[in-house]
Protein backbone atom coordinates (compact mmCIF):
# COMPACT_ATOMS: atom_id res chain seq x y z
CA UNK A 1 0.00 0.00 0.00
CA UNK A 2 1.26 3.46 -0.90
CA UNK A 3 1.66 5.90 1.99
CA UNK A 4 -0.57 8.43 0.25
CA UNK A 5 -3.50 6.02 0.38
CA UNK A 6 -4.19 7.40 3.84
CA UNK A 7 -5.69 10.39 2.01
CA UNK A 8 -8.63 8.22 0.93
CA UNK A 9 -11.92 10.06 1.61
CA UNK A 10 -10.16 12.81 3.57
CA UNK A 11 -10.57 15.65 1.07
CA UNK A 12 -13.79 16.85 -0.55
CA UNK A 13 -14.71 18.95 -3.54
CA UNK A 14 -17.26 21.36 -2.09
CA UNK A 15 -17.73 23.97 -4.78
CA UNK A 16 -17.63 23.94 -8.57
CA UNK A 17 -18.21 26.67 -11.11
CA UNK A 18 -17.75 27.28 -14.79
CA UNK A 19 -18.29 30.14 -17.18
CA UNK A 20 -20.15 29.84 -20.44
CA UNK A 21 -17.98 28.24 -23.13
CA UNK A 22 -17.36 29.89 -26.49
CA UNK A 23 -15.65 32.87 -28.09
CA UNK A 24 -15.32 35.83 -25.72
CA UNK A 25 -12.94 38.43 -27.16
CA UNK A 26 -14.40 41.15 -24.90
CA UNK A 27 -12.85 39.61 -21.76
CA UNK A 28 -9.56 37.99 -20.76
CA UNK A 29 -8.15 35.11 -18.69
CA UNK A 30 -8.65 36.98 -15.42
CA UNK A 31 -12.22 37.94 -16.26
CA UNK A 32 -13.08 34.34 -17.06
CA UNK A 33 -11.25 33.00 -14.00
CA UNK A 34 -13.00 35.50 -11.73
CA UNK A 35 -16.41 34.51 -13.05
CA UNK A 36 -15.73 30.80 -12.49
CA UNK A 37 -14.52 31.55 -8.94
CA UNK A 38 -17.63 33.64 -8.19
CA UNK A 39 -19.85 30.77 -9.34
CA UNK A 40 -17.92 28.17 -7.33
CA UNK A 41 -18.16 30.33 -4.20
CA UNK A 42 -21.90 30.73 -4.75
CA UNK A 43 -22.18 26.98 -5.30
CA UNK A 44 -20.68 26.08 -1.91
CA UNK A 45 -21.77 29.12 0.10
CA UNK A 46 -18.29 29.69 1.54
CA UNK A 47 -17.18 33.15 2.71
CA UNK A 48 -14.61 33.88 0.02
CA UNK A 49 -12.27 35.43 2.59
CA UNK A 50 -11.82 31.96 4.07
CA UNK A 51 -10.09 30.79 0.89
CA UNK A 52 -6.45 30.54 1.95
CA UNK A 53 -5.15 28.31 -0.83
CA UNK A 54 -4.89 29.29 -4.50
CA UNK A 55 -3.83 27.19 -7.47
CA UNK A 56 -4.02 28.66 -10.96
CA UNK A 57 -3.50 27.07 -14.35
CA UNK A 58 -3.28 28.90 -17.66
CA UNK A 59 -3.96 32.11 -15.75
CA UNK A 60 -0.99 34.36 -16.59
CA UNK A 61 -0.09 35.59 -13.07
CA UNK A 62 -1.28 34.09 -9.79
CA UNK A 63 -0.75 37.34 -7.85
CA UNK A 64 -2.96 39.40 -10.18
CA UNK A 65 -5.63 36.69 -9.94
CA UNK A 66 -5.35 36.87 -6.14
CA UNK A 67 -5.60 40.65 -6.22
CA UNK A 68 -8.72 40.52 -8.39
CA UNK A 69 -10.37 38.01 -6.03
CA UNK A 70 -9.27 39.87 -2.89
CA UNK A 71 -7.45 36.84 -1.49
CA UNK A 72 -4.47 36.64 0.86
CA UNK A 73 -3.67 32.91 0.77
CA UNK A 74 -0.95 31.05 2.63
CA UNK A 75 -0.57 28.46 -0.12
CA UNK A 76 -0.21 29.35 -3.82
CA UNK A 77 0.80 27.25 -6.80
CA UNK A 78 0.91 28.15 -10.47
CA UNK A 79 0.72 25.31 -12.98
CA UNK A 80 1.99 25.62 -16.56
CA UNK A 81 -0.70 25.94 -19.25
CA UNK A 82 -0.54 22.28 -20.27
CA UNK A 83 -3.58 20.08 -20.65
CA UNK A 84 -2.29 17.43 -18.29
CA UNK A 85 -2.36 19.65 -15.20
CA UNK A 86 -5.93 19.36 -13.89
CA UNK A 87 -5.65 16.18 -11.84
CA UNK A 88 -2.05 17.05 -10.97
CA UNK A 89 -3.32 20.27 -9.38
CA UNK A 90 -6.22 18.56 -7.57
CA UNK A 91 -3.88 15.96 -6.07
CA UNK A 92 -1.39 18.65 -4.99
CA UNK A 93 -4.21 20.62 -3.37
CA UNK A 94 -5.48 17.50 -1.57
CA UNK A 95 -2.02 16.89 -0.13
CA UNK A 96 -1.68 20.56 0.90
CA UNK A 97 -5.09 20.53 2.61
CA UNK A 98 -4.29 17.32 4.43
CA UNK A 99 -0.98 18.75 5.60
CA UNK A 100 -2.71 21.87 6.87
CA UNK A 101 -0.90 24.19 4.46
CA UNK A 102 -4.33 25.68 3.76
CA UNK A 103 -7.92 25.08 4.84
CA UNK A 104 -9.87 25.97 1.69
CA UNK A 105 -8.18 25.72 -1.71
CA UNK A 106 -9.55 27.40 -4.84
CA UNK A 107 -8.27 25.93 -8.11
CA UNK A 108 -8.81 28.17 -11.12
CA UNK A 109 -8.28 27.33 -14.78
CA UNK A 110 -8.91 29.87 -17.53
CA UNK A 111 -8.41 29.55 -21.29
CA UNK A 112 -8.74 32.41 -23.78
CA UNK A 113 -7.18 30.43 -26.65
CA UNK A 114 -10.12 30.81 -29.01
CA UNK A 115 -10.18 34.61 -29.05
CA UNK A 116 -6.39 34.68 -29.21
CA UNK A 117 -6.45 32.37 -32.24
CA UNK A 118 -4.07 29.77 -30.81
CA UNK A 119 -3.37 26.84 -33.10
CA UNK A 120 -0.99 24.73 -31.00
CA UNK A 121 1.68 24.25 -33.61
CA UNK A 122 4.24 25.89 -35.89
CA UNK A 123 5.88 29.09 -34.70
CA UNK A 124 3.76 29.04 -31.55
CA UNK A 125 5.65 26.04 -30.18
CA UNK A 126 9.10 25.65 -31.76
CA UNK A 127 10.58 22.17 -31.58
CA UNK A 128 13.51 20.08 -32.69
CA UNK A 129 11.46 18.38 -35.46
CA UNK A 130 10.26 21.60 -37.15
CA UNK A 131 12.62 21.23 -40.16
CA UNK A 132 10.74 18.04 -41.12
CA UNK A 133 7.39 19.77 -40.81
CA UNK A 134 6.39 17.92 -37.66
CA UNK A 135 4.51 19.94 -35.06
CA UNK A 136 1.39 19.96 -32.86
CA UNK A 137 -0.03 17.59 -30.23
CA UNK A 138 -2.55 16.35 -32.80
CA UNK A 139 0.23 15.02 -35.02
CA UNK A 140 1.77 13.20 -32.05
CA UNK A 141 -1.55 11.48 -31.39
CA UNK A 142 -1.90 10.68 -35.09
CA UNK A 143 1.49 8.94 -34.92
CA UNK A 144 0.30 6.90 -31.96
CA UNK A 145 -3.03 5.97 -33.54
CA UNK A 146 -1.34 4.94 -36.78
CA UNK A 147 0.85 2.57 -34.78
CA UNK A 148 -2.12 1.27 -32.76
CA UNK A 149 -3.88 0.57 -36.04
CA UNK A 150 -0.91 -1.33 -37.41
CA UNK A 151 -0.28 -3.34 -34.24
CA UNK A 152 -3.87 -4.18 -33.28
CA UNK A 153 -6.03 -3.60 -36.35
CA UNK A 154 -7.93 -0.71 -34.73
CA UNK A 155 -10.04 1.11 -37.32
CA UNK A 156 -11.01 4.74 -37.83
CA UNK A 157 -14.67 3.66 -37.62
CA UNK A 158 -13.96 2.37 -34.12
CA UNK A 159 -12.26 5.66 -33.33
CA UNK A 160 -15.38 7.42 -34.58
CA UNK A 161 -17.40 5.75 -31.82
CA UNK A 162 -15.61 8.00 -29.33
CA UNK A 163 -16.44 11.25 -31.14
CA UNK A 164 -20.01 10.18 -31.90
CA UNK A 165 -20.75 9.19 -28.27
CA UNK A 166 -19.36 12.43 -26.85
CA UNK A 167 -21.25 14.55 -29.38
CA UNK A 168 -24.43 12.77 -28.34
CA UNK A 169 -23.74 13.76 -24.72
CA UNK A 170 -22.99 17.35 -25.71
CA UNK A 171 -26.48 17.51 -27.18
CA UNK A 172 -27.82 16.90 -23.67
CA UNK A 173 -25.60 19.56 -22.06
CA UNK A 174 -26.78 23.18 -22.28
CA UNK A 175 -23.18 24.40 -21.73
CA UNK A 176 -21.67 22.44 -24.65
CA UNK A 177 -20.22 24.28 -27.64
CA UNK A 178 -20.90 21.64 -30.33
CA UNK A 179 -24.35 20.06 -30.10
CA UNK A 180 -25.17 19.02 -33.69
CA UNK A 181 -25.34 15.19 -33.71
CA UNK A 182 -22.78 13.36 -35.83
CA UNK A 183 -22.54 9.85 -37.24
CA UNK A 184 -19.67 7.47 -37.90
CA UNK A 185 -20.01 8.43 -41.58
CA UNK A 186 -19.61 12.13 -40.69
CA UNK A 187 -16.42 11.26 -38.84
CA UNK A 188 -15.09 9.27 -41.81
CA UNK A 189 -15.87 12.11 -44.22
CA UNK A 190 -14.42 14.91 -42.08
CA UNK A 191 -11.47 16.93 -43.30
CA UNK A 192 -8.14 15.21 -42.57
CA UNK A 193 -5.77 17.31 -40.44
CA UNK A 194 -2.86 15.03 -39.60
CA UNK A 195 -3.88 11.75 -41.21
CA UNK A 196 -5.02 9.29 -39.89
CA UNK A 197 -6.76 11.88 -37.65
CA UNK A 198 -9.56 14.05 -38.95
CA UNK A 199 -11.27 17.18 -37.70
CA UNK A 200 -13.73 15.24 -35.52
CA UNK A 201 -10.84 13.53 -33.71
CA UNK A 202 -9.62 16.92 -32.50
CA UNK A 203 -10.71 18.78 -29.39
CA UNK A 204 -12.36 22.16 -29.68
CA UNK A 205 -10.51 25.37 -28.96
CA UNK A 206 -12.77 27.71 -27.01
CA UNK A 207 -12.66 30.30 -24.23
CA UNK A 208 -13.88 29.60 -20.74
CA UNK A 209 -12.88 28.99 -17.15
CA UNK A 210 -13.48 26.47 -14.40
CA UNK A 211 -13.08 26.64 -10.63
CA UNK A 212 -13.11 23.92 -7.97
CA UNK A 213 -13.05 24.55 -4.23
CA UNK A 214 -11.62 21.83 -2.01
CA UNK A 215 -11.44 21.40 1.74
CA UNK A 216 -11.22 18.64 4.31
CA UNK A 217 -14.12 16.25 4.82
CA UNK A 218 -14.80 17.74 8.27
CA UNK A 219 -15.00 21.34 7.03
CA UNK A 220 -17.09 20.22 4.06
CA UNK A 221 -20.00 19.35 6.35
CA UNK A 222 -20.68 23.04 7.08
CA UNK A 223 -21.10 23.99 3.42
CA UNK A 224 -24.08 24.09 1.11
CA UNK A 225 -23.57 21.10 -1.17
CA UNK A 226 -23.33 17.42 -0.43
CA UNK A 227 -19.54 16.85 -0.35
CA UNK A 228 -17.92 14.79 -3.08
CA UNK A 229 -14.94 12.87 -1.74
CA UNK A 230 -11.62 12.18 -3.39
CA UNK A 231 -11.43 8.44 -2.71
CA UNK A 232 -8.49 7.45 -4.85
CA UNK A 233 -5.79 8.77 -7.10
CA UNK A 234 -2.62 7.69 -8.84
CA UNK A 235 0.26 9.21 -10.79
CA UNK A 236 3.09 8.21 -13.12
CA UNK A 237 5.16 10.25 -15.58
CA UNK A 238 6.75 9.12 -18.85
CA UNK A 239 9.43 11.61 -19.82
CA UNK A 240 11.66 9.34 -21.88
CA UNK A 241 10.35 10.46 -25.30
CA UNK A 242 9.49 14.04 -24.44
CA UNK A 243 11.49 15.57 -27.29
CA UNK A 244 8.49 14.37 -29.31
CA UNK A 245 5.95 16.26 -27.22
CA UNK A 246 2.75 14.43 -26.26
CA UNK A 247 4.00 11.12 -27.62
CA UNK A 248 4.70 7.66 -26.29
CA UNK A 249 5.61 4.65 -28.41
CA UNK A 250 3.57 2.34 -26.15
CA UNK A 251 0.58 4.69 -25.63
CA UNK A 252 1.51 5.33 -21.94
CA UNK A 253 0.16 1.83 -21.33
CA UNK A 254 2.55 0.88 -18.52
CA UNK A 255 2.13 4.25 -16.84
CA UNK A 256 -1.67 4.22 -16.95
CA UNK A 257 -1.61 0.62 -15.68
CA UNK A 258 0.46 1.83 -12.74
CA UNK A 259 -1.91 4.75 -12.19
CA UNK A 260 -4.85 2.33 -12.25
CA UNK A 261 -3.28 0.05 -9.64
CA UNK A 262 -2.60 3.03 -7.36
CA UNK A 263 -6.03 4.61 -7.87
CA UNK A 264 -8.21 1.52 -7.58
CA UNK A 265 -6.10 0.24 -4.70
CA UNK A 266 -6.56 3.48 -2.78
CA UNK A 267 -10.31 3.71 -3.44
CA UNK A 268 -10.93 0.01 -2.87
CA UNK A 269 -12.83 -0.39 -6.15
CA UNK A 270 -12.11 -1.77 -9.61
CA UNK A 271 -13.05 -0.90 -13.18
CA UNK A 272 -16.24 -2.95 -12.83
CA UNK A 273 -17.44 -0.53 -10.12
CA UNK A 274 -17.05 2.65 -12.20
CA UNK A 275 -20.45 4.21 -12.98
CA UNK A 276 -19.08 6.91 -15.27
CA UNK A 277 -15.67 7.74 -16.70
CA UNK A 278 -14.37 11.26 -17.36
CA UNK A 279 -11.57 10.71 -19.83
CA UNK A 280 -9.12 13.39 -20.97
CA UNK A 281 -9.88 13.60 -24.68
CA UNK A 282 -7.55 16.09 -26.30
CA UNK A 283 -7.78 13.74 -29.29
CA UNK A 284 -10.04 10.72 -29.69
CA UNK A 285 -7.22 8.10 -29.60
CA UNK A 286 -6.34 9.17 -26.04
CA UNK A 287 -9.65 7.66 -24.94
CA UNK A 288 -8.73 4.28 -26.42
CA UNK A 289 -5.32 4.34 -24.75
CA UNK A 290 -6.92 5.27 -21.40
CA UNK A 291 -9.44 2.42 -21.53
CA UNK A 292 -6.66 -0.09 -22.11
CA UNK A 293 -4.38 1.27 -19.41
CA UNK A 294 -7.15 1.37 -16.82
CA UNK A 295 -8.01 -2.24 -17.60
CA UNK A 296 -11.53 -1.80 -19.01
CA UNK A 297 -10.18 -4.01 -21.81
CA UNK A 298 -6.85 -5.57 -22.72
CA UNK A 299 -4.11 -3.75 -24.62
CA UNK A 300 -5.11 -3.51 -28.26
CA UNK A 301 -8.77 -4.33 -27.55
CA UNK A 302 -10.15 -0.80 -27.10
CA UNK A 303 -11.39 -0.54 -30.68
CA UNK A 304 -13.71 -3.51 -30.27
CA UNK A 305 -14.58 -2.38 -26.72
CA UNK A 306 -16.04 0.98 -27.81
CA UNK A 307 -18.08 -0.45 -30.71
CA UNK A 308 -21.85 -0.26 -30.49
CA UNK A 309 -22.19 2.69 -28.12
CA UNK A 310 -20.26 1.41 -25.07
CA UNK A 311 -19.34 4.97 -24.07
CA UNK A 312 -22.84 6.44 -24.48
CA UNK A 313 -25.27 7.13 -21.67
CA UNK A 314 -27.07 3.85 -21.15
CA UNK A 315 -24.03 1.97 -22.48
CA UNK A 316 -21.68 -0.19 -20.49
CA UNK A 317 -19.39 2.72 -19.54
CA UNK A 318 -20.90 6.21 -19.91
CA UNK A 319 -17.90 8.41 -20.68
CA UNK A 320 -17.52 12.19 -20.87
CA UNK A 321 -21.18 12.80 -20.19
CA UNK A 322 -20.71 16.57 -20.67
CA UNK A 323 -19.41 16.05 -24.22
CA UNK A 324 -15.72 16.19 -23.31
CA UNK A 325 -13.07 18.28 -25.02
CA UNK A 326 -14.24 16.94 -28.36
CA UNK A 327 -17.72 18.48 -28.13
CA UNK A 328 -18.36 20.37 -24.87
CA UNK A 329 -15.40 22.56 -24.09
CA UNK A 330 -11.61 22.59 -24.21
CA UNK A 331 -11.10 23.07 -20.49
CA UNK A 332 -8.11 20.67 -20.46
CA UNK A 333 -9.49 18.16 -17.98
CA UNK A 334 -10.80 20.74 -15.53
CA UNK A 335 -14.40 20.67 -16.74
CA UNK A 336 -14.33 16.86 -16.73
CA UNK A 337 -13.49 16.90 -13.03
CA UNK A 338 -16.38 19.31 -12.48
CA UNK A 339 -18.65 16.96 -14.43
CA UNK A 340 -17.52 14.07 -12.20
CA UNK A 341 -18.54 16.11 -9.14
CA UNK A 342 -21.91 17.01 -10.65
CA UNK A 343 -22.60 13.38 -11.58
CA UNK A 344 -21.98 12.32 -7.98
CA UNK A 345 -24.24 15.14 -6.77
CA UNK A 346 -26.94 14.10 -9.24
CA UNK A 347 -27.09 17.54 -10.88
CA UNK A 348 -26.64 16.53 -14.51
CA UNK A 349 -30.23 16.70 -15.72
CA UNK A 350 -30.82 14.90 -18.99
CA UNK A 351 -27.29 13.50 -19.01
CA UNK A 352 -27.36 12.19 -15.44
CA UNK A 353 -26.03 8.67 -14.92
CA UNK A 354 -28.55 7.02 -12.61
CA UNK A 355 -27.20 6.45 -9.08
CA UNK A 356 -23.66 7.49 -10.00
CA UNK A 357 -21.53 6.64 -6.97
CA UNK A 358 -18.10 5.93 -8.40
CA UNK A 359 -16.94 8.40 -11.02
CA UNK A 360 -13.40 8.28 -12.35
CA UNK A 361 -11.27 10.91 -14.07
CA UNK A 362 -8.27 9.81 -16.12
CA UNK A 363 -5.66 11.57 -18.24
CA UNK A 364 -3.27 9.47 -20.34
CA UNK A 365 -0.45 11.91 -21.03
CA UNK A 366 3.28 12.20 -20.28
CA UNK A 367 1.99 12.89 -16.74
CA UNK A 368 -0.77 10.30 -16.37
CA UNK A 369 -3.23 10.79 -13.54
CA UNK A 370 -6.52 9.40 -12.31
CA UNK A 371 -8.91 10.39 -9.54
CA UNK A 372 -11.92 8.51 -8.19
CA UNK A 373 -14.79 10.54 -6.75
CA UNK A 374 -17.51 9.15 -4.47
CA UNK A 375 -20.39 10.63 -2.45
CA UNK A 376 -19.53 12.02 1.00
CA UNK B 1 5.13 35.27 -41.27
CA UNK B 2 8.07 33.72 -43.00
CA UNK B 3 7.45 31.75 -46.17
CA UNK B 4 10.64 29.77 -45.49
CA UNK B 5 10.58 26.37 -43.92
CA UNK B 6 11.87 26.31 -40.35
CA UNK B 7 15.59 25.60 -40.08
CA UNK B 8 17.24 23.48 -37.40
CA UNK B 9 17.90 25.22 -34.10
CA UNK B 10 21.69 25.05 -33.81
CA UNK B 11 23.30 25.51 -30.41
CA UNK B 12 26.44 24.33 -28.64
CA UNK B 13 24.95 20.83 -28.26
CA UNK B 14 23.24 20.27 -31.62
CA UNK B 15 26.00 21.87 -33.75
CA UNK B 16 27.95 18.60 -34.07
CA UNK B 17 24.88 16.74 -35.37
CA UNK B 18 24.14 19.30 -38.08
CA UNK B 19 27.78 19.67 -39.13
CA UNK B 20 27.98 15.89 -39.60
CA UNK B 21 24.69 15.92 -41.53
CA UNK B 22 26.13 18.51 -43.91
CA UNK B 23 28.91 16.03 -44.61
CA UNK B 24 26.39 13.24 -45.20
CA UNK B 25 26.95 11.47 -41.88
CA UNK B 26 24.18 10.51 -39.46
CA UNK B 27 25.20 10.70 -35.81
CA UNK B 28 23.66 10.12 -32.40
CA UNK B 29 24.95 11.45 -29.13
CA UNK B 30 26.99 8.85 -27.26
CA UNK B 31 28.13 9.04 -23.67
CA UNK B 32 31.93 8.81 -23.42
CA UNK B 33 31.60 7.16 -20.01
CA UNK B 34 28.77 4.60 -20.29
CA UNK B 35 28.21 4.43 -24.09
CA UNK B 36 24.47 5.20 -23.75
CA UNK B 37 23.19 6.56 -27.08
CA UNK B 38 20.47 9.18 -27.34
CA UNK B 39 18.91 11.78 -29.60
CA UNK B 40 18.30 14.74 -29.53
CA UNK B 41 21.53 15.81 -27.84
CA UNK B 42 21.52 16.67 -24.18
CA UNK B 43 23.94 18.42 -21.81
CA UNK B 44 24.44 15.27 -19.72
CA UNK B 45 23.84 11.55 -20.16
CA UNK B 46 20.33 10.50 -19.02
CA UNK B 47 21.76 7.15 -17.93
CA UNK B 48 24.85 8.06 -15.88
CA UNK B 49 24.77 11.91 -15.75
CA UNK B 50 28.23 12.24 -17.29
CA UNK B 51 28.81 15.54 -19.09
CA UNK B 52 31.21 13.92 -21.56
CA UNK B 53 29.10 13.46 -24.70
CA UNK B 54 30.17 13.01 -28.32
CA UNK B 55 28.41 12.74 -31.66
CA UNK B 56 29.11 9.18 -32.77
CA UNK B 57 28.44 7.70 -36.22
CA UNK B 58 25.14 5.87 -36.64
CA UNK B 59 24.62 3.12 -39.21
CA UNK B 60 21.89 5.05 -41.00
CA UNK B 61 19.67 2.00 -40.78
CA UNK B 62 16.34 2.01 -38.98
CA UNK B 63 12.78 0.77 -39.10
CA UNK B 64 9.49 2.53 -39.76
CA UNK B 65 7.64 2.80 -36.43
CA UNK B 66 4.79 5.05 -37.54
CA UNK B 67 3.90 7.88 -39.89
CA UNK B 68 1.42 10.70 -40.43
CA UNK B 69 0.38 12.84 -43.35
CA UNK B 70 -0.04 16.55 -42.76
CA UNK B 71 -3.03 18.10 -44.54
CA UNK B 72 -2.61 21.39 -42.72
CA UNK B 73 0.30 23.84 -43.06
CA UNK B 74 1.42 25.09 -39.66
CA UNK B 75 4.14 27.06 -41.50
CA UNK B 76 3.58 28.82 -44.82
CA UNK B 77 6.80 27.23 -46.07
CA UNK B 78 5.17 23.79 -46.07
CA UNK B 79 1.97 24.86 -47.85
CA UNK B 80 3.12 23.76 -51.30
CA UNK B 81 4.16 20.34 -49.95
CA UNK B 82 0.69 19.40 -48.64
CA UNK B 83 -0.21 16.68 -48.04
CA UNK B 84 3.29 15.70 -46.90
CA UNK B 85 4.46 12.77 -44.78
CA UNK B 86 6.40 12.65 -41.52
CA UNK B 87 7.76 9.30 -40.39
CA UNK B 88 8.90 7.98 -37.04
CA UNK B 89 12.11 6.01 -37.41
CA UNK B 90 13.61 3.68 -34.82
CA UNK B 91 17.35 3.89 -35.42
CA UNK B 92 19.38 0.70 -35.18
CA UNK B 93 21.26 2.36 -32.27
CA UNK B 94 18.03 2.82 -30.30
CA UNK B 95 17.06 6.49 -30.44
CA UNK B 96 13.87 7.59 -32.23
CA UNK B 97 13.94 10.20 -34.97
CA UNK B 98 11.25 12.03 -36.90
CA UNK B 99 11.95 12.65 -40.57
CA UNK B 100 10.37 12.43 -44.02
CA UNK B 101 10.11 9.39 -46.27
CA UNK B 102 11.51 9.91 -49.77
CA UNK B 103 11.50 7.62 -52.77
CA UNK B 104 8.18 6.03 -51.78
CA UNK B 105 4.88 6.88 -50.10
CA UNK B 106 4.35 5.56 -46.57
CA UNK B 107 1.01 4.04 -47.64
CA UNK B 108 3.05 1.49 -49.63
CA UNK B 109 5.09 0.43 -46.57
CA UNK B 110 4.32 -1.55 -43.44
CA UNK B 111 5.18 -0.65 -39.86
CA UNK B 112 8.48 -2.37 -39.16
CA UNK B 113 9.84 -2.06 -42.71
CA UNK B 114 13.57 -1.27 -42.97
CA UNK B 115 14.73 2.23 -43.90
CA UNK B 116 18.02 3.81 -44.89
CA UNK B 117 19.08 7.41 -44.30
CA UNK B 118 19.45 9.64 -47.36
CA UNK B 119 20.65 13.23 -47.04
CA UNK B 120 18.86 16.13 -48.66
CA UNK B 121 20.64 19.47 -48.92
CA UNK B 122 18.21 22.33 -48.32
CA UNK B 123 20.81 25.07 -48.95
CA UNK B 124 24.55 25.60 -48.40
CA UNK B 125 24.17 25.56 -44.59
CA UNK B 126 21.45 22.96 -43.95
CA UNK B 127 21.28 19.30 -44.88
CA UNK B 128 18.44 17.15 -43.52
CA UNK B 129 18.65 13.42 -42.84
CA UNK B 130 15.69 11.85 -44.63
CA UNK B 131 14.91 8.18 -45.12
CA UNK B 132 14.07 5.88 -48.02
CA UNK B 133 13.02 2.23 -48.09
CA UNK B 134 16.10 0.00 -47.61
Amino acid sequence: MNAFHKLRDRIAVVGVGNTAYGNFPHTDDYGLGAEAFRRAIADCGLDKNKVDGLAVCRVPYYARMGEILGLAPRWTVQFPPHGRMSAMAIIEAAAALDAGLCDYAALIYANIGRSRRLNYGGEESPGVWDPFGFTSPGAAHALMFQRHRALYGTTTRQLAEVSVAFRHHAGLNPDAVMKQPITIEDHEAARPITEPLRLLDYCLINDGAVCLILTTKERARDLKQKPVLISGFGAREAYRQSSIANFDLNFWYDEVRDVAVQTYGMAGVGPQDVDALMCYDNFSPTVLFSLEGLGFCGQGESGAFVEGGTLRLGGRLPTNTDGGHLSCSYMQGWALNVEAVRQIRGQCGERQVKDAEVVQFVAATPCSRSIIYTPG
Amino acid sequence: MSTMKPRPHIDHISRGFWEAAREGRLTVQRCDDCAHQHYPGAPICPNCLSDKQSWAPASGRGTLLSWVRFHRAYWDGFRDDLPYNVILVGLEEGPLMLSNLIGAEPESLKIGDPLQVSFEAVDETTTLPKFRPA
